[in-house]
Parts: C-alpha cells; structure tokens; sequence
C-alpha cells in the first residue's frame, strides 16, 4: 500500500508520510512519526518544542486528501476527465481545522479521512488526527485541487 | 422555470460563497462569478453541487467547464432541466 508514496511530490523536510494503511475510492489512514530534529523544533518555541499547527494540517492534508486524490486519480476514475502529468501537483483549496491536543516531538500520529466528494478535480475529505494512545488530535474539513491536471481525451472519435 | 426564476433561486445558491453581497443582489446575466463575486475559483464545483440538488439535476464535465458567468449558468441549469423534464 505504501506503492502510492512514491507518487507524492514532496521530499525531505515537507515529506509527512510514513506508511499507508488502508486506501480505497472511499478514504485513507496513514502514520508519520515527528522527528525530534524537524527544523521546526527549535523556534517553535526555543526550549519549548511543539509541533506547529500548520504542521499538523500539513500532515492531515498530506495523507487525507494528496494521498487519496492521487489514489483517485491514478486507480481509473475516469469519468472526473482529467489526469495527472509531470507538470501536476496538489493545491490545498481550503482547511478549517480544529486542534484538541498537542503534539511533541518523537510523537507518531495516525491520520484517517473520509471522502466527501470527489468531482471536477476537486476532493473533500472529512479528515482527524490521533495520538498513538488513539486519543483525538485534530479534526477537519479539507478540500483540494490538483494543479495542472491534464484535460484528457473521452473520446478517441475526432481524428 | 424561465430564466428570471433560475437567476433568484441562482443568487440562493451563490450566497454562501461570496462576500460580496450588494454585488450579488444586483448580479445579471453578464456578471462573472470570479471576478465579479469574488467566488474562489475551486468553489465552483461546491456551486456546482449545490446547484445539482436546487434544481434536482445532474451537470457533467462539459457543461461544468462552461459555467463561469450568471448566463453560462442559467444556460447550463436551464438546459439540464428541459432534459429532465
């Protein structure tokens, strides 16, 4: 299942999926384990490290929404009409999360969304984040697009 | 429906998605929901959706690309609902 990781566009420090551990039409789950030395530690805050929360709609964005929509686009929806191509990547359209906890560095956390649509290129996925003691981290609604997308050809028909 | 009662059920539809509300109450068939509204280009589809269930009909890919200004709508929903009904 962790096939898909090799289509992600991100590398090194923005990459914030470890593994994939259910993927279908319908949603996702999926970990990643905070690294103590993430370049955000040490000014956020000086002493005082906590995971930043853009950090934690980054990972929910990564594997609830890019991580399907990729899924999506690559498993034959091909009614939507659009594919992907070198020049594609993910956009986040919107987020309105709301954080319940905090989380430190070394701290695994598990993702899991829930595909509200998926029409016209754009993917809306219910999506929360827990702790490793499975206690509630984040929850939200995000939506987006994949940049780029290639108009394909339905019909073969017009040469 | 003729095009004067798509275009007020239309202004439900849009509502949510802008803020530009006086823009709104006054929009015609020349008004552009991007730069006019100020709607967010990936809105459109959430649009889209909505205006699926307001009219009770289904908008394909083809005629989603088209739907850009208030008369593009009107025509799309306007066309949709003569084939459904």
């Amino acid at each position: 299942m962790n096939d898909i990781l090799k289509y992600l566009p991100y590398k090194s420090s923005f990459l914030f999926v470890d593994n994939i551990t259910s993927l279908n039409d319908e949603g996702v789950s999926g970990d990643f384990t905070l690294k103590g030395d993430a370049f955000f530690y040490e000014d956020h805050f000086p002493g005082n490290p906590v995971t930043p929360g853009v950090i934690i709609t980054e990972i929910m964005a990564q594997i609830g929404l890019v991580v399907l929509g990729i899924h999506l686009m690559i498993s034959g929806t091909r009614q939507e009409g659009v594919v992907m191509d070198e020049g594609s990547f993910p956009l986040l359209t919107s987020t309105n999360v709301e954080f319940f906890k905090m989380v430190l560095p070394g701290e695994k956390v598990i993702v899991t969304s829930k595909k509200q649509y998926f029409r016209f290129g754009k993917l809306k996925c219910l999506v929360e984040m827990q702790n490793a003691d499975g206690e509630l981290v984040a929850k939200g609604i995000f939506s987006g697009i994949i940049k780029n997308a290639v108009k394909q050809m339905l019909s073969i028909n017009n040469g | 429906m003729d095009r004067k009662e798509i275009l007020i059920e239309l202004k439900k539809v849009l509502a949510p998605y802008t803020e530009s509300k006086e823009m709104l109450e006054g929009i015609n068939e020349q008004t552009d929901l991007i730069k006019d509204l100020k709607i967010n280009s990936a809105n459109l589809v959430d649009i889209i959706i909505d205006a699926e269930a307001q009219y009770n009909i289904e908008i394909d890919f083809d005629a989603a690309e088209k739907m850009y200004n208030v008369g593009n709508c009107i025509d799309v929903i306007a066309d949709k609902i003569n084939k459904t009904a």
